[in-house]
């Protein structure tokens, strides 16, 4: 074993009971371990219509129509990688790794194993997850779609992903994670490592759809160089026990620009604490943190974090939180911090009721106070992601319409 | 079509209206006058309905039915539409969106909007950073959708350049000639309108058929628009005031 897994390896087990600095402590050892036992599926199209389902609720569909490629894990397991774009490169991590020597230089390069007990139990368990990488100059038009699903009940899942857009080229991803109908228990730890090169674009969409009583640990850190883009917009719609992430990018090259969209709904029972970090560490680097998070029962905590450490930073953190029960709560943590001079970050954040003006505003259009609300809840949610499927689209309006109607 | 009877109004525990007496007849278009702070935009989003203006006293009545208790949607699904003169900005609601919902999805509000000049704003959201004459507009697009038989207009020329004031004064006219072809037929088939306005500028565009001036919470008097306006240009409300107090 070399030096670098050794120390990584110690670093893991020296935190293999640490505890996250935010979020409900979940106890490892209640859960199973996933099964790594692979059952194949050739061809999405052979799963049930429940799994089909399922998939769709994520934004993964079966037909794999206007996708470029997909890929999916159940449990601790890769069941299915297709291509369709040959241009997109689609593999498990582990196998990448045994393809690619320099690929060490990436793995476990920006989250740290020793970040917390789950980052440490998803090292140590050696998790698999999927290795996605655009080469140079190549674009695709369509994502690649992936699936995280929690396939059996009251297990722990570890997953580690690198994504690599390299210098010019352009990719969209869909990730949805989930969990099989009937697995309403389970803990998900997923880590996410991307790198976005000069000049690349990345565009990553991650719904979640998970049950009442499943907690969810992503870790996720992105490193954009020069000029280079990344989106991602997170969409939580559905209860869950506890999801608990704080993704951040780390601007490193001149005029790199990311923009993070989450929009979520904390149901009765849910605990939401949602965060977005982006670290200017290059001039003109630019930032926009946007959260637009309802609740309807649960407790959200919408962090947002900005550190400018170059000049010529510029970020917005825009934390809106509504509140359309007594028994919810909202809670916004903007921090804004800037280590230099000639930086401008900015933030607004606001948590409070439908404005009664508003509502009765569309009512003197001939709206009722429910369509009012709807329409109101619509555009507050609507901040214009792009590429989910129509399918789901429609589902994402009745789950909003529901939320509204249920005020 | 609207008649309002011994209106007393609070918001807050604080009387804004009292004792207001008024009407508009069918096919009418009648004009409320008043300074600043008189009560004329309060008056006007009392009788549209909303919530914060508290009816302690009188009733309004909507072709002859009492609509005092009716909610904001009601009134206007019976022929109520509002131009306000500030209305709220709503974040993720799309001005062609709005504008397809108030028409209930019977008219294209590319056509609609054409009129307008608004066509660059449908997909804009409504009212966000729009100026004092495009907000107008927008009011006037979704109005015309709506397409109601009672227009309450808040100063429908207040923040409008020159050039646009053309555009909005004959707008109104053209709603409330719809379905009009004589001018002997305007009372009979055309809609009706209480129109707030300080300089009259709108009366260059529509036939007015009834002037109120409204002071401290109420009706001073009413009577002959132009000549209300023109007394007005030349003495101001302290003689109006002082009138009512000798009466």
């Amino acid at each position: 074993m070399q030096t670098d897994e050794v120390n990584l390896k110690k670093r893991a087990e020296s935190a293999a009971s640490k505890k996250a600095a935010f979020g409900e402590d979940f106890e490892l050892d209640k859960f199973e371990k996933g099964s790594k036992v692979s059952k194949p599926i050739e061809d999405l199209e052979t799963l049930d219509e429940e799994s089909k389902k399922t998939l769709l609720h994520v934004g993964v569909v079966a037909n794999e129509e206007g996708r470029s490629g997909s890929f999916l894990i159940m449990d601790n397991t890769v069941s299915h990688s297709s291509l369709k774009n040959k241009d997109v490169e689609l593999m498990s991590t582990h196998k990448a790794l045994e393809k690619y020597e320099w690929l060490k230089d990436y793995s476990w390069k920006l989250v740290q194993v020793d970040a917390d007990k789950y980052t440490a139990k998803t090292y140590l368990e050696d998790a698999d997850g999927y290795f996605i990488r655009m080469p140079a100059g190549k674009r695709s038009s369509l994502p690649v779609q992936t699936c995280l699903m929690l396939d059996s009940k009251k297990v722990s899942q570890t997953v580690h992903n690198i994504i690599i857009v390299e210098e010019g080229a352009s990719l969209d991803i869909i990730t949805g994670c989930t969990s099989r109908k009937g697995v309403e228990e389970g803990l998900h730890m997923g880590i996410s490592e991307m790198y976005v090169k000069k000049g690349a674009t990345l565009n990553f969409t991650m719904i979640h759809n998970w049950a009442e009583q499943i907690g969810v640990r992503p870790r996720t850190v992105i490193h954009v160089e020069e000029g280079g883009t990344y989106v991602s917009n997170y969409i939580c719609l559905k209860p869950v026990r506890s999801v608990q992430t704080y993704p951040t990018v780390r601007l490193e090259g001149k005029g790199a620009i990311t923009r993070l969209n989450t929009i979520a709904i904390a149901h009765p029972g849910s605990e939401l604490d949602l965060g977005s970090r982006a670290i200017f560490n290059a001039p003109g680097t630019k930032a926009e943190l946007i959260s637009r998070t309802i609740t309807i029962g649960g407790r959200i905590v919408a962090r947002g974090e900005m550190i400018a450490n170059a000049k010529g930073s510029k970020g917005h953190l825009e934390c809106k939180g509504l509140v359309l029960t007594d028994k919810g709560s909202q809670l916004a943590i903007p921090i804004l911090e800037a280590n230099v001079d000639d930086v401008e970050l900015t933030h607004e954040a606001a948590v409070g009721k439908i404005a009664k003006d508003q509502v009765e505003y569309l009512m003197a259009r001939g709206l009722s106070e429910e369509e009012a609300v709807g329409m109101i809840v619509r555009g507050f949610l609507d901040v214009g992601i792009r590429g989910i499927p129509d399918e789901l689209k429609k589902e994402i309006e009745e789950t909003i319409t529901q939320t509204a109607f249920g005020t | 079509m609207l008649k309002i009877e011994d209106l007393t109004v609070e918001v807050n525990g604080k009387t804004l209206l009292h004792d207001v007496n008024l009407e508009v007849k069918k096919g009418y278009t009648n004009v409320l006058f008043g300074p600043n702070g008189a009560g004329k935009s309060a008056l006007m989003r009392t009788i549209m309905g909303f919530s914060e203006y508290n009816i302690v006293k009188g009733r309004i009545l909507f072709n002859g039915e009492d609509i005092t208790n009716l909610p904001v949607d009601e009134r206007a699904r019976r022929g109520l539409g509002i131009m306000m003169q500030r209305p709220p900005d709503m974040s993720g609601i799309k001005l062609r969106d709005l504008v397809k919902v108030a028409s209930k999805g019977k008219k294209n509000p590319e056509e609609l909007a054409e009129k307008l000049d608004m066509n660059r704003f449908l997909d804009r959201d409504v009212n966000v950073g729009f100026s004092g004459g495009e907000i107008k507009r927008s009011e006037l697009l979704q109005l015309s959708a709506q397409n109601p038989s009672l227009y309450l207009l808040d100063e429908p020329e207040s923040g409008v350049d020159l050039v646009s004031i053309e555009q909005v004064g004959m707008t109104i006219k053209g709603l409330l000639e719809e379905g009009v072809d004589c001018p002997g037929e305007r009372c009979s088939k055309g809609k009706s309108a209480l129109i707030i306005t300080h300089t009259g500028q709108v009366l260059d565009y529509v036939q007015a058929d009834r002037g109120y001036i409204l002071c401290n919470g109420t009706v001073m008097c009413s009577g002959n628009p132009l000549k209300m306006l023109e007394e007005i240009k030349n003495r101001g409300y302290e003689e109006c005031i002082k009138c009512r107090l000798m009466k």
